[in-house]
């Protein structure tokens, strides 16, 4: 092809060019397209997954509040669904559930939040690849280990030093639990940490800030909305964590804030249920998709707003 | 991102907290290594103690026995072989859904709106408790489709539920192949599907099967989603078919934590022990692979 001075030429043989290579496309065409079309069922399984999920929670707990009024499931402070004097309060469940993630949420976040500061403003390179691989092991550990954990090793230590506690509690679950959140934060953190420009550091040395207010008067502040996506999508987590409630928390449905007490949570709940030899079509078989349901949403929603809060720094940073 | 620009008293603020900065920077730093070395080195005790205690009970005879009433007696021959079993018919299920679906949304969907959906939808999935998913493989599976409460219900719930990790994990993976090849192999008249088979996917190929095998060791440890679906606990038999009962290691492990006897807790230990070991030999795996491949570059 020759080199021409002239713009409309060129364009004009790069058209033709095109031309041409589209139509070796086209020549491949029925072949192409069976294979981008199986690709894209592919993608339509998440899809199907969804809708999956969506209408078996939607189906079992629609025929669960045609037998219990929802003003029941929402009032009620009892959950005894086992025994002959039924109620189906989800409030003990509920209740249940955010104690143990408050317990988790206020040991991961101290200790995530601020290791996120070191790695992302202290640490040098080296240390950095070796400790962020190293937290990430806390989070590759089963839960049922955890769970094992909480209850044959952190339970016991920790009756020595709170008299009261029982073999099955809030506490102890909620501990450890913050442990495998612990990084998650942490990672979330750095990331946000480290969106924020390098100007805005820059300024505040330049105006004579030492490191510690720069970090905590600036960089933090900046970070703000990172930083809250992480922790309502720890939240998120913790409302769904499950094998380690179910071993150390307890099976019993209670309405309470006392963590040195068994409780059950919600996940819990659906796993001794589970456990159990429950046939379909029951009452008892539909409850836990009715706390399924009310757990998803919880999810669900914890999980939109940390995205929208996410996209926000994204957007902005 | 804007800021106003900094009054007086903004900059007073800030340096007004200059005075022993040094000092209170050095008790700032002892806070956050305090912060990052007790999780480290409580999960080290808590991980070295059961090792310890398990080893008491890890013997050729623990691995290949059965369930059994007498904790000295009982093994995790059953759970290992299921945990097998799942892994292998759920990595061959989300594998190449994963990947498919990860090439259809980098090189095919660009920016359609189908595409956008997935996308979102996928995020969405990514976000979802594991124990919901067995209550969908409850749901769907065994009871819908039939299929009871089969070693076959159990590993499609482990694929849908390590899927999303595949197609992000892909995604990724196919995202640091550089353009320029493809455009290059595009420039040669290559089709759409000969870019993605010769240039795309053996380049991205490490990145894919490191993510795979992640993604594969997550649903080794899964407990709940099997328990919802239906595992067994005491099985003394191994699983012969697709529509065979199931249990799986975890699920053994649950049942000895589970027993109030002191053997059992020996057990659940030893358990304890030869899932991480399973785990680390896994991910152990995935770094090798990872580490060839950058080496390669």
């Amino acid at each position: 092809m020759a080199i021409s001075p002239e713009p409309g030429a060129a364009r004009s043989a790069v058209r033709s060019l095109s031309e041409r290579v589209d139509l070796r496309a086209r020549a491949a065409g029925p072949v192409e397209r069976l294979i981008e079309a199986s690709l894209l069922a592919c993608g339509v399984v998440s899809i199907l997954t969804t809708v999956g999920i969506l209408s078996v929670l939607a189906g079992e707990t629609w025929a669960f509040f045609a037998e219990v009024s929802l003003w029941d499931f929402l009032t009620d402070t009892e959950w005894t669904p086992l025994f002959a004097e039924k109620h189906f309060g989800i409030a003990p469940l509920l209740v249940g559930t955010l104690l143990t993630s408050t317990i988790a949420i206020s040991v991961a976040l101290p200790l995530g939040l601020i290791a996120a500061i070191y790695l992302s403003e202290f640490a040098n390179p080296t240390t950095r690849a070796v400790l962020k691989p190293m937290l990430e092991l806390l989070a590759g550990i089963p839960t049922i280990v955890y769970g094992y954990f909480a209850l044959v090793t952190i339970t016991p230590a920790l009756q020595l030093v709170i008299p009261g506690l029982a073999g099955f509690n809030a506490l102890g679950a909620g501990i450890v639990m913050g442990i495998m959140i612990m990084p998650m934060i942490s990672s979330l953190c750095e990331d946000a940490l480290y969106a924020v420009p390098q100007v805005l550091r820059e300024g505040a040395y330049g105006l004579g800030a030492s490191r510690l207010a720069t970090i905590f008067q600036v960089v933090l502040p900046a970070a703000r909305s990172g930083v809250l996506a992480a922790v309502t999508l720890a939240i998120s987590r913790a409302v769904g964590e499950t094998m380690i409630v179910a071993i150390a928390a307890g099976q019993q449905p209670r309405l309470t804030i006392d963590p040195r007490v068994p409780v059950e949570t919600m996940t819990a709940y659906i796993v001794q249920i589970s456990m159990g030899d429950t046939p379909a079509g029951t009452l008892e078989y539909r409850t836990i998709f009715a706390v399924g349901s009310t757990l998803f949403l919880i999810t669900f929603i914890m999980n939109l707003i940390s995205q929208r809060l996410a996209s926000g720094y994204r957007a902005s940073g | 991102m804007t800021l106003p620009p900094p009054s007086p008293s903004t900059r007073e603020q800030l340096t007004a907290s200059r005075s022993g900065s040094k000092l209170l920077e050095r008790a700032f730093l002892v806070l956050c290594w305090i912060c990052v070395f007790t999780p480290l080195l409580l999960l080290l005790y808590l991980v070295g103690e059961t090792v310890l205690k398990g080893m008491e009970r890890l013997s050729w005879d623990f691995l290949t026995s059965y369930p059994s009433r007498k904790p000295e007696r009982a093994g995790i021959m059953a759970g290992l072989v299921g945990s097998v079993a799942l892994i292998g018919l759920a990595a061959s299920m989300a594998l190449p859904l994963g990947v498919g679906a990860a090439v259809y949304l980098e090189e095919y969907g660009g920016r359609s709106r189908l595409a956008r959906i997935i996308e979102v939808n996928i995020a969405n999935l990514a976000g979802v408790p594991s124990v919901i998913y067995g209550l969908l493989g409850l749901g769907i599976f065994v009871r819908f489709l039939d299929l009871g409460r089969s070693l076959f219900a159990g590993a499609a719930t482990l694929a849908l539920l390590v899927l999303p990790v595949v197609i992000i994990s892909s995604r990724e993976a196919m995202r640091t192949v550089p353009d320029t090849l493809r455009e290059a192999a595009y420039g040669l008249g290559a089709t759409r599907w000969q870019v993605i088979r010769s240039i795309v996917l053996p380049q991205a190929l490490p990145g894919i099967l490191t993510g795979s095998i992640l993604a594969v060791s997550r649903a080794m440890g899964e407990t709940a989603p099997l328990v919802v679906v239906g595992a067994l606990t005491f099985i003394t038999f191994l699983p012969d078919g697709l529509s065979s009962p199931f249990t799986a290691l975890p699920i053994q492990i649950f049942n000895w934590v589970s027993r109030p006897q002191a053997g059992f807790e020996i057990n659940a230990a030893a358990g304890i022990t030869v899932l991480l070991a399973t785990l680390l030999t896994m991910n152990a795996g995935a770094i090798w692979i990872r580490h060839r491949a950058q080496r390669r570059l």
